[in-house]
């Protein structure tokens, strides 16, 4: 557990080998395997983390390493005075650490596994490019999770979001895809403004930046119940971080356009991980939140308004990663509705099966997308379960999963998180279980749609005697060649795109699309790089759930045990805080442990917990009963779902005539990419031209008035002085001249002449002498 | 007998022969002439007062200016010769080159 920091190391040098050596000289082949062996490491290093964490007495499960000073201590104005503002690179495992840490490199070594067989049509430099981006975004994702302070957190915040937007914009030359980018990066930075305002605000509050610090400290303030103070202040500038990166209302908008990155990328970061970290970061700071009851309700409002928007919205849509895009919005909505009523162990719990079942469905979504040769409309899909039986299977059970069908992982952490909300406010409830309702029918839908009915998809060559042949000379499987599914489907698969994979032909390959590769034989199963991390994806939805079995189904909750240490304030070893050095230990121990212990009880009175506790009047029936109804609710929907777009699709055709305007409010999505555009996005470019012509009317116009100004008196300038100044030099010369052309008369140059002269001088000096005198 | 007076309107009276000589005559020979006349009516002042005052400077005086004569008379007769060649002329109205 010494090396946690090694953990988010791996991916980060994989990403700069990929970076550096690998765009320019990689192979595919080379470069994947650099990237998944790094996660692959990764994962092993957390493993082996995780394991020894569980060694581990329950009440001692927290470790720091402090790796190296980055920030040296600076005196600072906080709050009580001037505090010594000091940061390390510190990280932290501790039980919510450990669970984010298994789901983003577990889910992460997947993903890579599966990228390496999904782009391979790339170009060459441009798989290298895409694995450095994704080992990237893993080395900032870990950052993310293990930080031990809010500074490297942020540093993870940040670093997710740029890596989220070189990859949404990996197919950079398509417009449509660096739009969404660039949509996704700006409407996070409205998001991370208030992330950075909270930090500013817990240094100025707390005189630390520390996570065990400032929650200790947190927990030995009142809960601000009646006054909206400076926690409360916290945690809603947190929350509106939270918002941005895990796409609440009003900041979603940029998640469902991000589907225009890579379906790998969609499902590692805009399913399990990245947009999960506003959950996360809520979580860490539980102890906070848990101090601040108005932004609680604010928390558990718009978790709840989210879901059940993303859901309604998720019923039209035909574009299949769409679908999955608002359900995602969807399900995060959940979390923060658990986070909101206080049920943090079960938001998290959600948020880790959610992340199962979500890559699980988005990496079958890349596999069908795969089959159809990068169609994503599902009006041109259906009847794919014959010829993709393992996407099929496997994407039935993370559909099941979401649904909340009773063994599946999402029932239990779905149903937790209804339970929680029945509890703390009914009309959340009400709310949870129609969205919960419109989840099973949407997913549902998407599976009729795409694997049952008709086939609706472009036709494909048959098998004639051409197509055959040239399946024969690419080695791959054809529909209407039974022997090639068998068992040659495997090896033989992955030569399939024929030219495309020699490097000649790797440069001028175009990269625009999913699938730019040659022939296409209609919809097939996809390679086994493909189909491997499906079904360790479908395992693990299926059995993620059993740690949370709650107690009323006869489990013990397990999850919620372990993970709650992390969400109270706890006694902290003295050499992890800051600001104390290792030969202080001894000496401050005793004072920090009277401190803590102090503000332990008082975090415990209030709490999550205390919810716990109102729960055990609901008695064991109850319980049951609930779980009953929201299983009856997602078969409900199921069902629905089934009716329509199965037995009888005349019906949703009929309805949404009938429903006409709904229905179009639905498929616009609410408009409200309209109404940005109309306000926030049209005020934006509105100020900024009236700012560029304030720019070119009244800046230029200075500087250029400046510049007029100087232009015409410099030309008075000049006018006095060719006139003026001029005019004095000339007028002397001009009256010199004239004068010597009147004196130059007696220079006659006759000797004589000029003796006469001095004659008459003589004369006349002594005339003057002898008479004047 | 004979006075200073005497000596000196001898004097004043060459002095003037010699100026209205260089005032009236256009040959530049005769002018030369008159000058040497000029000078030796200083000559005789400077004589007359050396005897009249026992005094030996005028007389050192008399035969400085003498050299001094001399050697102008030799300057200016090269001059002379000079001007000559060039306008085969000594009329002191042909030598106006010196003039605005």
């Amino acid at each position: 557990m010494r090396y946690i920091w090694l953990i988010p190391l791996l991916p980060g040098l994989g990403a700069l080998i990929n970076g550096v050596i690998g765009i320019r000289s990689f192979s595919r082949k080379a470069a994947g395997v650099v990237a998944c062996t790094m996660m692959g490491a990764a994962l092993a290093l957390s493993l082996v983390a995780f394991w020894e964490l569980l060694g581990l007495p329950a009440e001692a499960r927290a470790y720091d390493v402090n790796v190296a000073q980055w920030i040296p201590r600076i005196p600072l104005e906080t709050h009580g005075g001037v505090g010594l503002f000091e940061v390390t690179w510190g990280f932290r495992l501790d039980p919510l650490a450990a669970m984010m840490l298994l789901v983003v490199t577990g889910i992460g070594t997947l993903i890579h596994v599966y990228s390496t067989a999904y782009m391979a049509d790339e170009p060459r430099g441009g798989v290298a490019r895409f694995f450095c981006y994704l080992n990237l975004f893993c080395f900032f994702m870990l950052m993310l999770v293990l930080g031990n302070n809010f500074l490297v957190m942020f540093v993870g915040w940040e670093g997710v979001g740029l890596c989220s937007y070189l990859l949404i914009g990996y197919w950079y030359e398509k417009k449509s895809a660096s739009d969404a980018g660039k949509k996704a990066f700006i409407t996070n930075r409205i998001g991370d403004w208030g992330f950075i305002l909270g930090i500013f605000l817990i240094y100025y509050t707390f005189g630390t930046l520390d996570f065990r610090a400032v929650q200790n400290a947190a927990a030995a303030l009142p809960i601000e119940t009646m006054q909206f103070g400076a926690l409360s202040a916290i945690c809603l500038l947190l929350f509106v971080g939270a918002i941005g990166k895990s796409a609440q209302i009003p900041l979603y908008v940029w998640l469902p356009d991000a589907m225009e990155g890579p379906t790998p990328v969609s499902a590692l970061i805009h399913a399990a991980t990245m947009v999960t970290a506003g959950v996360y970061m809520v979580g860490r700071n539980a102890v906070l939140f848990s101090h601040a009851p108005m932004v609680m309700e604010i928390v558990a409002i718009v978790g709840v308004l989210t879901a059940l928007m993303a859901a309604s919205i998720g019923l039209v849509q035909y574009d299949i990663k769409r679908v999955l895009a608002y359900s995602t919005v969807s399900q995060l909505g959940y979390m923060f509705t658990a986070m909101g009523v206080g049920a943090f162990s079960a938001g998290a719990f959600h948020l880790m099966t959610h992340a199962f079942f979500k890559a699980l469905l988005f990496l079958g979504s890349g596999s069908v997308i795969h089959a159809m040769g990068g169609e994503q409309d599902m009006r041109r899909m259906g009847s794919l379960k014959k010829h993709m039986p393992v996407t099929f299977a496997t994407m039935m059970i993370g559909t099941l999963a979401i649904a909340g069908i009773f063994p599946f992982s999402g029932f239990f952490s779905k149903d937790e998180i209804l339970f929680r909300a029945f509890l703390a406010n009914k009309a959340v409830w009400v709310l949870a279980v129609i969205t919960a309702c419109m989840t099973a029918f949407y997913m549902f839908r998407l599976m009729s749609m795409t694997f049952f009915g008709a086939y609706r998809g472009p036709a494909w060559e048959t098998a004639g005697h051409g197509a055959v042949a040239l399946a024969a000379a690419h080695g791959a499987p054809h529909p209407a060649d039974p022997h090639a599914h068998g068992q040659a489907d495997r090896k033989q698969h992955e030569v399939s795109h024929g030219p495309a994979e020699t490097d000649g032909h790797a440069i001028a390959h175009p990269a625009h699309d999913d699938h730019g590769h040659g022939p296409w034989h209609g919809p097939h199963e996809s390679p086994a790089p493909m189909t491997y991390p499906l079904m360790a994806l479908a395992v693990g939805a299926i059995v993620a759930g059993f740690v949370g079995i709650p107690a009323a189904l006869g489990g013990s909750n397990t999850i919620e045990q372990f993970l709650e240490p992390s969400f109270t304030a706890e006694q902290v070893p003295a050499h992890a805080q800051p600001g104390v050095r290792p030969s202080d230990v001894t000496a401050g121990a005793e004072l920090e442990r009277g401190r803590t212990s102090a503000g332990e009880v008082k975090a415990l009175e209030h709490a999550p917990g205390a919810v716990e506790q109102s729960g055990e009047h609901v008695s064991r029936g109850f319980e049951i009963g609930l779980m009953v109804f929201s299983l009856a609710i997602g078969i409900i929907g199921i069902a629905l779902a089934y009716k329509f777009y199965v037995t009888s699709p005349e019906i949703s055709e009929r309805l949404a005539e009938r429903f006409a305007g709904a229905h179009r409010t639905l498929s616009n999505k609410y408009y409200v990419d309209e109404l940005y555009d109309a306000t926030v996005i049209s005020g934006t470019m509105a100020s900024g031209r009236g700012l560029w012509t304030f720019d070119r009317k009244v800046v230029d116009g200075a500087v250029n008035g400046t510049s007029w100004v100087t232009v015409i008196s410099s030309w008075f300038s000049g006018l006095t002085d060719r006139t003026v100044v001029d005019g004095v030099v000339n007028l002397v010369g001009w009256i010199v001249q004239e004068s010597s052309l009147r004196f130059r008369r007696f220079q006659t140059g006759l000797v004589q002449n000029y003796a006469l002269l001095m004659l008459f001088g003589i004369f006349a000096f002594v005339g003057i002498y002898l008479f004047v005198r | 007998m004979i006075t200073p007076t005497h000596y000196m309107l001898l004097s004043a009276a060459l002095f003037m022969i010699g100026v209205i000589g260089v005032m009236v005559r256009r040959n530049i020979i005769i002018i030369f002439m008159s000058i040497e006349l000029i000078l030796n009516a200083v000559n005789i002042n400077l004589i007359a007062f050396s005897a009249q005052l026992q005094n030996a400077v005028g007389q050192v005086f008399a035969i400085f200016v003498i050299a001094v004569a001399a050697a102008e008379a030799a300057v200016g007769l090269g001059i002379i010769l000079a001007f000559y060649r060039n306008k085969e002329t000594v009329n002191i109205d042909e030598m106006n080159l010196m003039r605005w």
